[in-house]
């Protein structure tokens, strides 16, 4: 904790007011397509966020943009109050699975310490602190036992766990996750929480981009609504609301009234195949 | 002894010498260098720039320069060149590779087309020469394969999260197009080298079939490019003294000793080879 801080330091100068991370007006043009328009949002340090929004609403050219890898149209994104490019790499990324070439010859602890490679820089070989880096990241996601496995043999959770396992060994101030709880099962979706509660702890800001509302209500304390244009961005209590969300997703919602009344439960009905239903929180 | 004296008659010859340690770094370094081939699906660049510098060969003889300076040059100016046509949004790379290939190739043939007396040259030039390789050759073969080599050991963790995962690899703020242009040049260094070998007909095989081969044994890369290595040297070794004792053109037998090997673990290989996976049912 004290050693992030401390070296976070060092990498930028914190400004005096909480740090975060600040998106100007920010229009993005992808493939011909206007895929991001006129976006303003603030997160605080720290804060856990949902990005949600129906396909194609642009949540991935958003993390593209946060990333550097998609120019800017117009507008300004700053981390810390600086803007992007100023860093070294403090924001991490959770692919996809798709996006990943999992046929690839390398083991899940050569992938976790490729989360490394950034404070490793040009030249310079892992030394013990990063291997030890790795190894307490593997625990936290409960692959150690799997370090020297190809990434090819595992399971669908225990590839997601890897990949969330490197963006820990990041040591990242931002952490970017794309759909990361779609299709999973009930036990990585739960070491995947307990991780987002470890991070919260370490004042790491998380962007989660879900197509589950339920789960946007429950787990974030923001909710970026999304669909090209910013729809809404607040407390999950204030942005989810039956118009914002009609606003958001069109046509694609279901709405189902629980028998013996209770909160209306929304459904975006494009998710396909349907998502694990998520158990109550552990306290 | 009379295997003993079978492999070491050969040895008495010079140019036998000579090709021999030709022959073992071409296959060490095309091996290497070929194993991002096979994982980037790009034996389509690899054989497009093999005959790309076919015009730079045949200027370098129309002007009676150095034939290997003109495949250099030719080789980095057809690998920039891809690299600059092929953008993200508009000219996908291997459209970038068609035309500038045929284009090379094409223009190769043109200015091949009014010398009279090329035949045994370009014969050379298109399936290699391996027992006509000057000590001079040697000297340049044998350092360009160690600038090469050296660079691929130095970037090994760079080249690795760009191949692997090109995403993250910006989001670490490598330079991602600088390494991107590395690459085609090694590769482009690569094939100079191994023209005098196995030729630009043959060049694509010797990047391709060792690092296949040892693909289908491997799980690690830093393991497939010794494996590819080794293999690569061997193919040259056998090839070579095979072209000895049977009179027959020396690229191709380099070539087919490597296919060979390739063939054999195909089919034998544990777990990805072919009769394996048809044992597996009867188990």
């Amino acid at each position: 904790m004290t050693r992030q801080r401390n070296r976070l330091r060092g990498m930028v100068s914190l400004p005096e007011e909480p740090a975060r991370l600040e998106l100007h007006h920010v229009t993005v043009v992808y493939g011909g397509h206007l895929a991001l328009e006129d976006v303003t949002v603030q997160v605080p340090h720290g804060a856990r966020a949902a990005v949600v929004g129906p396909n194609g609403a642009g949540k991935s050219t958003l993390f593209k943009a946060l990333m550097g890898l998609v120019p800017l149209r117009a507008g300004q994104i700053f981390i810390h109050g600086q803007p992007l490019g100023a860093h070294h790499d403090c924001v991490a990324y959770v692919p996809q699975r798709e996006e990943v070439d999992w046929r690839f010859p390398v083991t899940v602890a050569d992938v976790v310490m490729m989360g490394r490679y950034g404070h490793l820089g040009w030249l310079r070989r892992p030394d013990a602190h990063d291997r030890a880096i790795v190894q307490r990241s593997l625990e936290q996601l409960g692959i150690a036992e799997l370090a020297e496995r190809p990434i090819g043999d595992l399971s669908g959770g225990q590839q997601r766990r890897t990949f969330l396992a490197r963006a820990l060994a990041q040591e990242p101030h931002i952490l970017l996750m794309d759909e990361p709880f779609t299709g999973i099962d009930v036990a990585t979706l739960e070491t995947t929480l307990q991780v987002l509660d470890r991070l919260r702890d370490a004042q790491v800001t998380v962007l989660l981009s879900t197509h589950d509302l339920n789960l946007a209500a429950t787990y974030f304390d923001r909710v970026i609504l999304l669909n090209r244009r910013l729809i809404h961005y607040g407390p999950p209590e204030e942005v989810l609301t039956p118009e914002t969300i009609t606003e958001t997703f069109g046509g694609q919602v279901f709405w189902l009234e629980p028998r013996g009344g209770g909160a209306r439960v929304a459904t975006a009905s494009h998710c396909c195949p349907p998502e694990q239903s998520i158990p109550p929180r552990r306290q | 002894m009379m295997l003993f004296d079978w492999l070491v008659a050969p040895l008495s010859y010079g140019f036998m010498q000579r090709g021999l340690i030709a022959s073992v770094l071409v296959g060490v370094l095309c091996a290497v260098v070929g194993c991002y081939i096979v994982l980037r699906s790009m034996a389509f660049l690899g054989d497009a720039l093999a005959h790309g510098i076919l015009p730079g060969v045949a200027i370098a003889y129309l002007l009676q320069i150095n034939l290997t300076v003109g495949a250099l040059a030719a080789g980095i100016a057809v690998a920039l060149g891809i690299a600059f046509l092929s953008r993200p949004g508009t000219i996908k790379e291997d459209t970038a590779i068609g035309i500038l290939f045929a284009a090379s190739l094409s223009l190769g043939v043109l200015l091949i087309s009014t010398i009279r007396t090329y035949a045994v040259d370009l014969t050379h030039i298109l399936f290699g020469n391996v027992l006509g390789v000057s000590p001079g050759d040697l000297w340049l073969i044998g350092g360009l394969a160690c600038v090469v080599l050296a660079t691929i050991v130095l970037l090994y963790k760079e080249f690795l999260v760009l191949s692997f995962d090109p995403v993250h690899a910006a989001a670490l703020r490598l330079p991602t197009n600088l390494l991107r242009h590395l690459m085609l040049i090694l590769l482009a260094l690569t094939i100079v080298v191994s023209l005098q070998i196995v030729g630009v007909g043959l060049v694509a095989a010797m990047l391709v079939t060792p690092g296949a081969t040892a693909y289908l044994v491997t799980r690690r890369l830093s393991r497939m490019m010794v494996l590819a290595a080794g293999l690569g040297a061997f193919s040259g070794v056998v090839g070579l003294y095979l072209s000895f004792y049977f009179n027959v053109a020396s690229g191709a037998a380099v070539v087919l000793t490597a296919t060979v090997l390739f063939v054999l673990v195909f089919l034998l290989a544990p777990h990805k080879g072919v009769l394996w996976q048809r044992r597996r049912p009867l188990l």
